[in-house]
């Protein structure tokens, strides 16, 4: 019936323009219903993408990696996950610190307290990881070189006190904080970390000093690290007290069941 | 085509004044015709706000230039959870005016002058009279008809990153892929929207004041009139029947 309608307008067409109140000015019947068509198509290309995700993703990263290093202009790393990491920052602003002002404080439970210069940590003996680093927001970027002291041997230099069983980590931007426990803590592969891939840590990758947990989701690795305390149990960090796993272990925790990173 | 004795040239009988001295009625009445009621001016306004909010923080979120200048995580994670959840609510409210619904259908159901107008965009006819339109054009009809799906799916992908485990399924990576990606899609044709009602002052008149020029109604949606005029017929057989 509608395509009669069509036909028959489109026939007058051009005398109608003329005059204006041509024969297809009397043309009443409805059209077809494509923007429902639209609106559903939309939704089934949506729910198609959802499905496939998992493969389109690895592939169009693939693609966008590669890109990235061959586009001069910068363009590729301004696209979804283009340059792998992504900056979160829960503090309103984060003052800079540099050799001259980084301070580590250990103190709480310990024998010794005491506050690490940037050359103090530097003087120390290094640990070098080369493991993926996933986000509990999705994100994973292969491969990320760590460099730092390990969190044990400070430690182990203040002399953590029997009834010490966890340590609670504050950062310079004032608001974040971040748990582990003792045994987590001690593990090999868990830094205050100075170096990633290669280079001293710039600010907006937490620098110059952070915690890096090779074994659990990224928001472990609190940024801006300037305090280690020693506690008697673990206090939950700052996403922790919105929900997140205070064990985030990858792929054990958060409802999540990425592939580990250790 | 009259002109008017005293005026400087021929004028535009479409958009006579009614003020102008010895203009009579014309048959259609006077120089401004109504678009929008309130209560579609008033949808559009709180969502087009909402949107604001929404495409704000995301970038806020998303481009670590913006999220280092402001920072505050929590908070803007929250306001875009908000605004975006919020989003179809001055939709549904709106579906109680009538004039909202019938522009709803209007949207919905294309005219065979909108295969007219898709071929004059797509081989760039811009003459006058090339690109014949109803209330809406074809293209403002499918742009609403698809913001609608993306919204549903940003709002449901958007559900999916914030209750993780609401749909075991479905992974919170995947999810986020589509966030993104249609983010990003959405965002382009926004700013598409806007573009254009930056350059078409008459339009934006619409939809601030809820009335327009005849002339502009004319040049811009030379089918409108025929349109309802359909609708009127149409209703009217209906209630004969």
């Amino acid at each position: 019936m509608f395509n009669r309608d069509v036909s028959e307008r489109e026939d007058g067409r051009g005398n109608e323009r003329e005059g204006g109140q041509g024969d297809g000015g009397r043309w009443d019947g409805r059209g077809p219903a494509i923007g429902r068509r639209v609106l559903l198509g939309t939704l089934a290309v949506g729910a198609g993408g959802l499905a496939a995700a998992p493969y389109l993703q690895g592939g169009l990263e693939k693609f966008l990696g590669a890109a990235s290093q061959v586009d001069p202009t910068g363009i590729v790393n301004t696209l979804p996950n283009g340059g792998g990491f992504r900056f979160y920052n829960v503090a309103a602003s984060v003052p800079t610190k540099t050799a001259a002002t980084y301070r580590l404080k250990i103190d709480g439970l310990v024998e010794h307290p005491r506050s690490y210069t940037l050359a103090d940590l530097e003087a120390l003996p290094q640990t070098r990881t080369d493991l993926d680093v996933q986000c509990v927001t999705g994100w994973r970027v292969p491969k990320v070189p760590f460099q730092g002291v390990k969190v044990s041997d400070l430690l182990d230099a203040a002399g953590v006190k029997a009834e010490g069983r966890a340590l609670r980590f504050t950062c310079f931007d004032g608001t974040y904080s971040e748990s582990l426990t003792l045994t987590q803590a001690r593990r090999n592969d868990v830094l205050v970390a100075l170096r990633m891939q290669g280079k001293p840590i710039g600010k907006d990758h937490g620098g110059p000093v952070r915690l890096y947990v090779a074994p659990m989701y990224f928001y472990k690795s609190a940024k801006w690290l300037s305090g280690i305390s020693v506690t008697d149990k673990v206090e939950p960090g700052y996403w922790e007290e919105y929900g997140y796993d205070v064990d985030g272990w990858v792929g054990r925790s958060n409802g999540r069941d990425d592939a580990p990173t250790v | 085509m009259t002109s008017t004795a005293g005026s400087a040239g021929p004028t535009d009988g479409t958009t006579r004044r009614p003020s102008e001295p010895g203009a009579a009625p014309r048959p259609g009445g006077s120089a401004v015709i109504r678009r929008f009621t309130l209560a579609e001016r008033l949808v559009h306004r709180t969502t087009s706000w909402l949107m604001l909010l929404c495409v704000a923080t995301a970038a806020f979120l998303y481009v670590p230039q913006l999220a280092e200048l402001v920072g505050r995580r929590y908070l803007v994670v929250t306001v875009h959870e908000w605004s975006g959840i919020l989003l179809p609510v001055p939709f549904l409210a709106g579906l109680v005016s009538h004039a909202f619904r019938r522009d709803l259908g209007r949207i919905n159901r294309f005219a065979p002058y909108d295969r007219e107008w898709l071929r004059a965009v797509r081989r760039r006819w811009n003459w006058a009279g090339a690109r014949p339109a109803g209330k809406f054009n074809a293209g403002q009809k499918i742009y609403a008809s698809w913001l609608a799906g993306a919204t549903v799916l940003m709002i449901f992908t958007g559900l999916l990153m914030w209750f993780t485990g609401l749909l075991p399924l479905v992974s919170r990576t995947s999810a986020t892929f589509i966030h993104d990606w249609l983010a990003l899609t959405v965002g382009i044709v926004l700013a598409g929207h806007i573009g254009m009602a930056f350059k078409d002052p008459g339009a934006r008149r619409g939809m601030r004041t809820g009335s327009v020029e005849r002339g502009w109604a004319r040049r811009e949606h030379s089918e409108w009139e025929d349109e309802t005029a359909a609708e009127e017929r149409r209703e009217a057989r209906r209630r004969s029947d």
